[in-house]
């Protein structure tokens, strides 16, 4: 049997793999991936937890189910700012999106 | 002695790894995105194994089949596929370092709750899953609130993203 | 209208006069003199009322129970101040000539008064001066009285200095304000002192509750040898010395012929000083208690000297004068003495019947002197006058009414009666022992012939004779509004004296009832004193002296009279004296020199140190220690508090700049990196702490 412990690892190691390319990324489609990444990692810890801990809880499968339609969504609404972004400023460039520099 | 499953979910497990790393490695950004594919599949595979077959099932449709094709779409859209190349990385030493940083802290966490060290899972799925988790999401007891909001989320994130991405005349 | 209400409501009349005609008014004249003379005829017939019904009630009646209102006024911690009306019978007497002369005045104001620019004002000062005296009759108090008293002596300032242009007025004005201030003073240390030492002003208290004036009569005062009651009644007189203008204070009355005649009439002769003998002949008991000797207690003592000197002093004086008006200035001065003198002796309805006679024949003649020099247009100089008999008839036998009255001639006129009543007491206290009464007696009687000489004098050289001037030829007779009042007075004058004949007069005594005047004031005291019985011989000599004086004064003056730039016969006859009189003894020559010059010298050597020296030196420093303190704190505001800001604000902008500012680098990523690197820090922390999960 596979120990929860393995899963758990596993989805640590995803999530950190995830925010390294969230935090490294100079594309903005690139930090999205590494955010999608996270996202995976969540769900996998959940599921995970589900089904080791609490089989029947059906709150967990609820929750895993509104995450994967939240990450969906803000993948839609993300990529739809990058495009205007991008339209506007000629570039996906992170660096050269400061405005908000002081 | 190593048993069937481990195997198999140390497959799985490399696939799902592996592609993520692909994904922070790729110099060009549609092998980044196809990268992300195969780490998506390494999931739904772990799904499986983990008697969560529905959801192997969404992470499919969803994941795979919109959002990783949406991310393409729009790499496509905005640069062409074999675009400038351009320095990929910034600050990589520094988020290196807190990304494993944070690894550490978790794999701390978690080799230190004893409960999550045993080996097998715990009691059995029920056989009707589905049917309790779709009644679930209707009842009012239950999750139908969430369900509705959610439904609400989408309704707006699809007016938004039209609204936002839309062409200025 | 009960009777002290009477007494409130005559105050009333004459202030709001004052007050309406100051305030809205002054422009108007008729309506300024129709308001005035308008309130003194209020207040006249108020007055009269309450004489009425005084006579009626009677003297003894009034005398022990006087009719007494309270109003409280001024809380002081456990007493509580109050104003109060008084009328007791010799209230009465007062309301009953104060109110008649007054009015009198006010008529004849209009006459006289015709054109002068300031008319309105002249009216408005004479109704606050009408409402002192007023205030001053009714007052139920000291303190009371000293309110109306000081009201008085304000308004003698301002109408002696009313034509305020002419230097010689408003001095005199100073001179009489501050003259008589010096007699305030110790009135007002008497008032208090009774104050301290009965805790009452109250006439109820002072003068007719016997314990109370037994006590004063002999607990010691703080001065040997005198109790409270004589200390206190030294310092009273020391008032009425200053507003009566008794020697040595006498000399600011002359001088206060400055003012326009009917002020004159007002003030010196009918009313303000007779407040000064008002106030002794009210505080009589008080005086005169702890009777020891014949002689009499300190006080009495005190005016019996002081005033007997006056009265032949002021005389002596009068001779000499060649002003029409400051023959009676000396003549009213002699007068008051004679009341003073006349208490000296104890003769307290003597001293208030010849208050009340002296009234109205002084005031005649003042009157009767303002028409003539309105008649001589204003020139005052006896020696430029003369036949004015012809020019001037109801002004001529009006003024020789009251000049005769003066003299004390017989019969016919009051002064006859009241003066020959003082000298009479003056001549029993004599007989029994007192040598204060012959002292009294005799300056007395010279100076009743030195009175009788005078006013000859003066009516030959006005009246008789050959006109000696210009003006003496013009001269004509004055209005109506003049005349009428000098024939009032001139009534009065005549016949006044027949409240007060002797019971035991011959024939006359039974025909006018009894001496009512003696009985029905006599009744204000607690002990009414017994009427003399009559006594020929002073008798005899005050007709001699009278008749003689006049004749006297008529063979030299009026037998030939002078012609116009002749000398006066008595300068060659008195010689130096004559030099000595006219310059009033030089006695404000001796006061410039001893006390106003060092007083001035005082002042420039106070001014030159102290005030320059000292205190303008702790000015100047005080203002340059505050420059000083400026700068310093300007220097701190500018150098410390400033550049602390300042560094504080660039300080705080370098921690923006450096480091921080680096924070916000708008990049999302560095937010998610710092955002990581702070939850793994928490985690650590909750890791470190050792919590469950």
């Amino acid at each position: 049997m596979v120990p929860l412990s393995w899963y758990l690892l596993l989805s640590a190691l995803l999530f950190a793999v995830g925010l390294y390319a969230v935090m490294a990324r100079r594309n903005l489609i690139g930090m999205l991936m590494g955010l999608e990444l996270m996202l995976n990692a969540i769900n996998l810890t959940l599921i995970a937890f589900w089904r080791y801990l609490h089989p029947y809880n059906l709150g967990f499968q609820a929750l895993v189910i509104f995450v994967l339609v939240v990450a969906a969504s803000e993948a839609a609404v993300g990529l739809a700012l990058i495009l205007a972004v991008f339209r506007l400023r000629e570039t996906e460039h992170v660096d050269e999106l400061n405005l908000l520099r002081w | 002695m190593v048993t069937v499953q481990q195997v198999v979910f140390a497959l799985f497990a490399l696939m799902t790894v592996g592609g993520a790393v692909g994904v922070v490695a790729a110099r060009k950004l549609f092998h980044a995105a196809l990268w992300m594919i195969l780490s998506f599949f390494g999931v739904a595979g772990l799904y499986i194994l983990l008697e969560a077959p529905f959801f192997a099932a969404l992470q499919l449709f969803i994941y795979i089949g919109g959002v990783a094709v949406l991310i393409v779409m729009a790499i496509m859209v905005t640069r062409g596929i074999m675009g400038p190349k351009e320095p990929v990385f910034t600050y990589a030493v520094g988020a290196a370092g807190t990304a494993f940083a944070f690894l550490v802290m978790l794999a701390l966490f978690i080799v230190n709750v004893p409960a999550w060290m045993g080996s097998a899972p715990t009691g059995e799925v029920a056989p009707d899953g589905m049917r309790q988790l779709g009644r679930a999401l209707v009842m009012p007891s239950a999750f139908l609130l969430p369900f509705e909001v959610a439904s609400v989320l989408l309704l707006a994130v699809l007016v938004g993203a039209l609204f936002i991405a839309r062409e200025k005349e | 209208m009960t009777l002290d209400s009477m007494a409130w409501l005559i105050l009333v009349p004459p202030v709001l006069s004052f007050w309406l005609i100051v305030l809205f008014f002054n422009r108007w004249k008729r309506l300024s003199h129709g308001i005035a003379i308008g309130a003194a005829f209020l207040s006249f017939l108020l007055a009269q009322g309450i004489v009425v019904a005084g006579l009626r009630m009677g003297g003894e009646r009034l005398g022990e129970e006087p009719i007494h209102s309270l109003l409280p006024w001024l809380p002081t911690g456990t007493t509580v101040l109050s104003l109060g009306v008084w009328i007791d019978p010799l209230t009465v007497a007062l309301l009953f000539f104060v109110s008649i002369t007054v009015l009198a005045i006010f008529v004849y104001s209009v006459g006289y008064m015709h054109g002068d620019p300031k008319y309105s004002r002249f009216f408005a000062f004479i109704s606050l001066f009408a409402f002192g005296m007023f205030g001053l009759v009714v007052a139920d108090d000291l303190l009371m009285l000293f309110i109306f008293w000081e009201i008085m002596g304000l308004c003698s300032y301002l109408l002696i200095g009313f034509w305020y242009h002419k230097p010689s007025a408003y001095r005199a004005a100073v001179k009489a304000f501050l003259t008589t201030r010096i007699g305030d003073v110790f009135m007002l240390l008497g008032i208090a002192y009774l104050y301290s030492q009965t805790g009452t002003l109250s006439y109820d208290v002072l003068f007719r509750d016997h314990a109370v004036l037994h006590q004063l009569a002999t607990t010691p005062s703080v001065i040997g040898g005198l109790s409270v009651a004589a200390l206190a009644g030294l310092l009273l007189f020391a008032g009425t010395v200053g507003k009566s203008a008794q020697f040595p204070l006498h000399v600011w009355l002359p001088d206060a012929m400055e003012g326009p005649t009917p002020v004159s009439a007002m003030i010196h002769a009918a009313t303000m000083v007779s407040a000064g003998v008002y106030l002794v002949i009210r505080a009589f008991p008080l005086l005169s208690v702890g009777l020891e000797s014949a002689v009499g207690t300190p006080p009495m003592l005190a005016m019996g000297l002081i005033g007997a000197f006056t009265a032949f002093f002021a005389a002596t004086i009068a001779v000499a004068q060649n002003d029409i008006k400051r023959v009676l200035a000396y003549s009213t001065i002699s007068q008051l003495g004679y009341m003073i003198a006349a208490l000296g002796v104890g003769a307290y309805v003597a001293a208030a019947f010849h208050l009340v006679a002296h009234a109205f024949f002084k005031a005649l003649l003042f009157l009767g002197s303002g028409s003539v020099i309105v008649g001589m247009h204003h020139h005052q100089d006896m020696m430029e006058m003369g036949g004015l008999r012809k020019k001037m008839p109801i002004t001529f036998w009006t003024f020789v009414a009251g000049g005769f009255a003066l003299s004390g001639f017989p019969i016919i006129t009051a002064g006859f009666w009241s003066k020959d009543e003082i000298l009479a007491q003056a001549f029993h206290a004599a007989q029994s022992g007192s040598w204060l009464g012959w002292y009294v007696y005799l300056l007395l009687a010279l100076g009743a012939l030195l009175t009788a000489f005078y006013t000859m004098r003066q009516i030959s050289l006005t009246f008789l004779g050959e006109p000696r001037s210009e003006h003496a030829e013009h001269a004509h007779e004055t209005p109506w509004t003049m005349t009428v009042p000098l024939i009032v007075l001139a009534f009065f004058a005549l016949t006044f004296g027949f409240v007060g004949v002797p019971e035991d007069f011959p024939l006359l005594g039974k025909l006018f009832g009894g001496n009512f005047f003696h009985h029905f004031v006599g009744a204000t005291l607690m002990e009414e004193e017994a009427p003399l019985p009559l006594n020929w011989v002073p008798l005899t000599i005050s007709i001699v002296f009278a008749l003689g004086g006049l004749f006297l004064g008529w063979w030299i003056y009026g037998r030939k009279p002078l012609k116009a730039g002749e000398r006066d016969p008595l300068e060659r006859a008195l010689g130096k004296l004559h030099t000595v009189l006219k310059n009033k003894y030089y006695v404000d020559e001796f006061y410039n020199w001893a006390f106003i010059q060092p007083t001035i010298r005082l002042g420039a050597w106070v001014y030159k140190w102290i005030d320059r020296g000292v205190i303008d030196g702790i000015l100047h420093t005080a203002a340059a220690a505050a420059m000083a303190s400026g700068r310093l704190f300007g220097w701190v505001d500018r150098v410390v508090i400033n550049g602390g800001v300042d560094s504080a604000a660039r300080g705080i902008g370098r921690m923006g700049d450096e480091g921080r500012r680096g924070l916000q680098t708008g990049l999302v990523q560095d937010y998610i990196f710092i955002l990581a690197v702070f939850v793994i820090l928490f985690v650590l922390v909750y890791f470190v702490r050792g919590a469950g999960l």
